[in-house]
Order: structure tokens, then sequence, then C-alpha cells
């Protein structure tokens, strides 16, 4: 069967388009990235960790970056596992020939969400409209990751920077999580508009 | 809004909880010899506890996975939680699982 190539369209192409500068807070989207999720027994971990090339959180909710890539531990045996702008087909063919003989589970979630940024002085505070989670730095440092809610919706919240923050959501959700979150930077000055 | 203590992610919000009803419900090791009554009375009989009550939760919009609570059921308090297949102190003899069935 021959392979039909379908472009992947990212679902805040649309919305990101045009909105506010507000530097107390920008949205900026993320470029796609090839994304699984892992579940294993403890056998397994290392071994995932050694073809993904990079060490697998033992701690939940935390995450651990190398490169390109990034593996959040979601679960207390379950990893997110993200290849920026990588074919998932190569990695799921790695990933998966080096687990074959291990009780595990891997599934190609890439084309589930898209993510975006939000950084800025304010971004803790423009999430905390939607997000039920203390986010000060104490209860939510750099480096963490969690599954949580903004608004009505699932997303996964990390922190990379002491300001900055990543939601992945999923791509039925994302213009909700985004509008609900461009609306509440409104009420800081915008410099200026693009269109 | 209630925080719960998840076992894995620490205290977090009620909202991110799913009920996941009455916990040390063990399933038959047999259900094949069960006649239809006691088959029922484990699909579909439950405590209504006025009181201290032992009950799965699911942490879904977090780290998705299912423990057990403690909670007075009249003060909403949750007493503790602790992870499946965990047997805490302070699970009192009465309330531990019965033989193929649910807590008495």
């Amino acid at each position: 069967m021959g392979r039909t190539a379908v472009a992947r369209v990212n679902s805040l192409a649309q919305i990101s388009r045009g909105g506010p500068e507000v530097a107390e807070a920008s949205l900026s989207v993320l470029p796609d990235a090839a994304k699984f999720v892992f579940r294993g027994r403890p056998s397994s971990w290392p071994v995932a960790a050694e073809a993904f090339g990079v060490e697998l959180p033992q701690a939940v909710n935390r995450f651990s970056v190398k490169g390109g890539r990034k593996a959040y531990c979601v679960g207390p045996d379950e990893w997110l596992l993200e290849a920026v702008g990588e074919d998932p087909g190569e990695i799921f063919h790695k990933l998966s020939e080096s687990l074959a003989s291990h009780s595990c589970s891997l599934v190609d979630v890439s084309h589930r969400s898209d993510t975006f940024e939000i950084g800025g002085t304010r971004s803790e505070y423009v999430l905390s409209h939607g997000c039920p989670l203390d986010l000060s730095e104490q209860q939510f440092p750099v480096g963490m990751c969690t599954r949580t809610l903004i608004g009505k919706s699932p997303v996964i919240l990390s922190r990379t920077e002491r300001a900055v923050f990543q939601i992945d959501v999923w791509r039925s959700f994302s213009s909700y999580v985004w509008g609900l979150l461009d609306e509440v930077r409104r009420e800081f000055p915008s410099r200026s508009r693009q269109m | 809004m209630l925080l719960i203590k998840c076992p894995f992610c620490g205290p977090r919000p009620e909202i991110e909880f799913a009920y996941g009803g009455q916990a040390h419900i063990e399933r038959p090791k047999d259900p094949m010899s069960l006649d239809d009554e006691a088959w029922a009375e484990y699909l579909y009989i439950r405590n209504n506890t006025r009181g201290v009550h032992s009950e799965r939760w699911r942490h879904i919009n977090g780290c998705a996975r299912f423990f057990n609570v403690r909670r007075d059921t009249i003060s909403d308090e949750i007493l503790v939680t602790y992870k499946v297949g965990e047997a805490p102190d302070a699970v009192p003899e009465k309330d531990r699982p019965t033989k193929g069935g649910a807590v008495r």
C-alpha cells in the first residue's frame, strides 16, 4: 500500500495569528514534535531511556531534557517522550525494536496534541485564572510537569524556566485553552497589533 | 475546594479527581461457582456508610492512578489516602475486605 502524504496542520495555526503582543504574558506556538506514551515494568525503563537517548525521570511530575528531546514522567510508570521536529516513524521503530522482549506499551501520540508556551513576568498569574494548582516556585519548580486542568480542558503543564510554562493540549481543546489565556492577558497593555 | 492528597503527586485540587466507588471489593476467585444472587451482590450491592467509608479515587487529571481513600461521609473529611494494594494501619478490621464480596 502506498503512503499518502498528509500535511499536518497545527491546530493553533489560525488562532495564534494576529493576536496582541503582551510582554507580561506572551503566547507562542511551539513546533510540532513526535510524541509517544511509554508505560512498562521497571526492567524496561533503562532500555527505553537508552533507545530514546534521554534519561527517564523516576520522580513523578518531573521532566528531563537532552537536546530537542524530552521525557516527562506523568505517572509512576508512565512517560511522555517528545522529540521536537523529528519523524515519529523512525523513533517508534527504534524504540519498539529495543523494547521487543520487554513487557511494556509504546503508543505514538504525535497527532494528538499541540504545544504552546506562555512566557513573561505575569505568566503564572495568567495561568492561575484557569489552573487550580499552586504555581508558585516552591510548589511548581522549574523542571516540574504534570497533567492538570486549564479551565475545563486536560493539559500537560510544565515549567521550563522561572517565567515560562509549556502547555501540551489535545488538538480539539487547543483553541479553547489558547483563547481562555488570551482573554485573561488582555488586561495588560498590548504594545502593538499585528494583522 | 478540597485538597486531596494523591499518594503519588501530593495534595492536589479536588477537581482533578474522579470518584471510583467503594474500595476493597475483591473479585470472586471463581465466578462460575457463584449463584446469581451472590454474583449480583458482588456486582451491585454496596455499603451506604454514614461515617468512615473506604473508597477508590482516581487522579484522572494528574498521574491517572487509582488509589484508596478513607473519608468520613458526614463531615467529608478525608482521613487517609493510600496506594492500591497497601493495607494501612488506619483501616480497621471491620472495613477490611471480606472473602469474595463487599465490605460489611
